[in-house]
């Protein structure tokens, strides 16, 4: 049990992001980045770069922020009424809250898989195929299906649904669900993927698959997952950042934050003080 | 847990399933009575208006006498078309019976069949002129009060002066019945013809056929119109915006309104400022979309906002446009609720009357719409026309055209089930 009294680990001073948050190769970098909810303050000041090919995880307590940054990355907040950004989001060395900046365009580039798998109610392949439809990835109905069955198979799917692909996407399992997901982000080929708690609604085994194909998929796209599972961090990420309420408190190696943080509030976190 | 406990929990478990039953009778009682409301209800309107979909029929030996028909051996199709065959029935039922006497019983006696004997023996005789001067056996329509006499509809043991058929009549009657030259036989006539002054003669194709066309122009307008609006305030409009608040209420407030202002409206703007003539198709359409509106709307919405909104996520972040995102996603997964919205308001469109009143589709018309703007009436009206009838006979067509409105209420709701089940999307 906590002791209530002991927590006073809130009152630890947050001031700077601790820890390596800068890299040379980035693929994504803010700066200065605030987010609103309304009047609320959601994101205070965070300052972080994302590396090519990799795969940085997101950590930190419910509620800190971790999910409106990520989501940020591909402007999906500009969907939430009362939302608002300041500082600098570059991709690539380009503004994406840019005035000219398309986010239609924007989120071909950077993929999105969400923490409850969102199948369409359509079958398998128009699952996959709705993406690459949409920005004519393919020209007829051949490559079409080639794409369909590269991206399937890049998902770690195609083996179990090959027979089924004309049946609804909703039909599968959770886990398979997610793995159609994913196989429908990557038909369009995007830059980068973010995921949003990709795992937390599947049982151990299912996780076990999307991590590896995390990996794999690593060595083509550059990812960024926020997860709850400090293991799961441990397990897939090259880095991770902490965040707490609202405040990006470390960016480190992922092995330095799990063995050696320099942060009080990331040790109290990791060591399972609270969260 | 503690012995205590468990006594107290004991004590006031058996009250607990005792409420739980008295509100399952509650339940069950009020259940039963409605369908005791709705079975006396249906059993009433059967009961009165089955008849009509039978109808009484008189044979008569027909001279179909050149001289009668004043008609010379050269005659034009015009001269065929104008003779004089009211005398040939006339002159027909008179050798039938001889013997009257008196203009009240001659009269009486002309008669016993319909007005419309003329016309099916003209037509008859114009298909073959060779039954000219010949002696034909044929079935005419019989007069309302003889219909209703066959269908037990008077009393013979009331008083003479109390009874639309005198004795003399009721001779008459008595003899046809016995020579076999009376009988009942399916009333086709009431689905083919349209409102008539004689009863026996009334039908509702008019009434149909311009319900069809009202809904017609009131679906064409109103589920393109409704759904657009629903589709726009739910998905695209801003949210939290005093002026999408205000068109909000008002929607909603719409829906509450009498029908009888949306018809008093329509008299004003459509027919008084536009000029879009009274008494057609076009614009009870046009009134019963205004009605018919708000319910779409607010049905499309309800349908549109029960859709997961992790759809919307997903095709977002494949990177749809918003357009897009509504057009490929959320309105095919919100149809199967927006179809049932619609149907539900074009079923009550189909049955309403009061504002169809102030628009003048409350007239008298003889004739089947041939399209939108011709003068037409529609079968809730119809209804309220026959009820306010006079005639014995208009009382069971007044219910037999209810149980044909119905009929189509019942059909539209079986649809509406059938495309909510094909539209219908696991998640």
């Amino acid at each position: 049990m906590i002791d209530i009294e002991k927590r006073e680990e809130f009152d630890i001073e947050i001031d700077k992001t601790v820890g390596k948050p800068f890299i040379d190769d980035a693929k994504f970098s803010t700066r200065n980045v605030d987010v609103f909810y309304d009047d609320k303050q959601a994101i205070f000041d965070a300052n972080i770069d994302i590396g090519k090919n990799q795969i940085i995880a997101m950590i930190g307590p419910s509620g800190c922020g971790k999910s409106t940054f990520l989501r940020c990355l591909n402007r999906m907040n500009d969907t939430i009424q009362g939302c608002h950004i300041s500082g600098d989001i570059k991709l690539d060395n380009e503004d994406i809250y840019h005035k000219h900046q398309d986010p239609v365009l924007l989120r071909a580039r950077v993929g999105m898989v969400f923490q409850k798998p969102n199948p369409f109610p359509k079958s398998i392949y128009d699952n996959v195929a709705y993406g690459a439809k949409l920005h004519g990835l393919a020209s007829n109905k051949i490559e079409l299906d080639e794409l369909v069955e590269k991206s399937l198979i890049r998902a770690g799917l195609f083996k179990e649904v090959k027979d089924s692909l004309h049946k609804p996407g909703t039909g599968l399992s959770g886990g398979q669900q997610q793995r159609l997901c994913i196989a429908r982000t990557i038909a369009i080929d995007p830059e980068v993927i973010l995921m949003d708690e990709p795992t937390s609604a599947l049982d151990p085994i299912a996780t076990a698959v999307i991590e590896e194909l995390m990996i794999d998929l690593s060595k083509k796209y550059t990812i960024a997952i926020v997860t709850h599972s400090m293991q799961q961090a441990a397990r897939v990420s090259q880095r991770t950042a902490y965040f707490h309420m609202g405040h990006l408190v470390e960016v480190n190696d992922t092995n330095t934050v799990f063995t050696n943080p320099e942060h009080q509030l990331t040790e109290n976190y990791i060591t399972g003080r609270f969260g | 847990m503690t012995g205590n406990t468990t006594e107290i929990i004991k004590l006031k478990l058996a009250k607990r399933y005792a409420k739980e039953k008295r509100f399952k009778l509650y339940g069950i009682s009020a259940i039963a009575v409605s369908i005791a409301f709705l079975l006396s209800l249906l059993i009433n309107i059967s009961v009165t208006g089955l008849p009509a979909f039978q109808q009484t029929y008189i044979n008569i030996e027909v001279d179909i006498d050149s001289k009668l028909l004043k008609l010379d051996s050269q005659y034009s199709e015009q001269e065929l078309f104008r003779a004089n065959y009211s005398k040939v029935i006339k002159q027909s039922l008179k050798t039938m019976f001889p013997g009257v006497k008196g203009r009240k019983q001659k009269r009486a006696l002309r008669q016993l069949v319909s007005k419309s004997a003329i016309y099916q023996l003209r037509d008859f005789v114009i298909d073959n002129p060779s039954v000219i001067n010949t002696r034909q056996s044929l079935w005419f329509l019989a007069r309302d009060d003889v219909d209703v006499f066959m269908k037990g509809g008077i009393d013979r043991s009331l008083p003479e002066s109390d009874r639309r058929l005198k004795d003399f009549q009721l001779v008459w009657v008595d003899k046809l019945l016995a020579e076999n030259r009376l009988e009942k036989r399916f009333n086709v006539s009431f689905f083919t013809e349209s409102d008539s002054r004689e009863p026996e003669q009334a039908g509702i194709k008019g009434a149909m056929i311009g319900s069809l066309l009202t809904m017609l122009v009131t679906m064409l307008l109103s589920f393109p119109i409704g759904v657009s609006a629903a589709i726009y305030l739910e998905e695209f409009a801003p949210k939290n915006n005093k002026w999408v608040d205000l068109i909000e209420i008002n929607i909603n407030n719409l829906a509450a309104v009498p029908s009888i202002v949306f018809g008093l409206l329509g008299l004003a703007v459509f027919i008084g400022l536009f000029g879009v003539p009274r008494s057609v198709p076009l614009i009870g359409g046009l009134v019963l979309t205004l009605m018919t509106l708000p319910t779409i709307i607010i049905t499309s919405r309800a349908a549109l906002k029960a859709v997961p909104p992790s759809i919307r996520e997903a095709a977002l972040g494949l990177g749809a446009s918003r357009v897009q995102t509504t057009f490929h996603h959320v309105v095919p997964a919100a149809m199967p609720g927006i179809l049932t919205g619609t149907i539900i308001g074009m079923a009550q469109a189909l049955g309403e009357t009061a504002p169809l009143l102030m628009i003048g589709m409350v007239a008298f018309i003889a004739d089947v719409p041939q399209g939108i703007t011709d003068p037409s009436t529609v079968l809730p009206v119809q209804i309220y026309l026959w009820s306010d009838s006079p005639e014995r006979a208009f009382t069971e067509r007044t219910s037999a055209a209810i149980m044909v409105l119905l009929g189509f209420l019942i059909v539209m709701n079986f649809l509406a089930v059938i495309m909510r089940k094909k539209f219908e999307k696991k998640w």
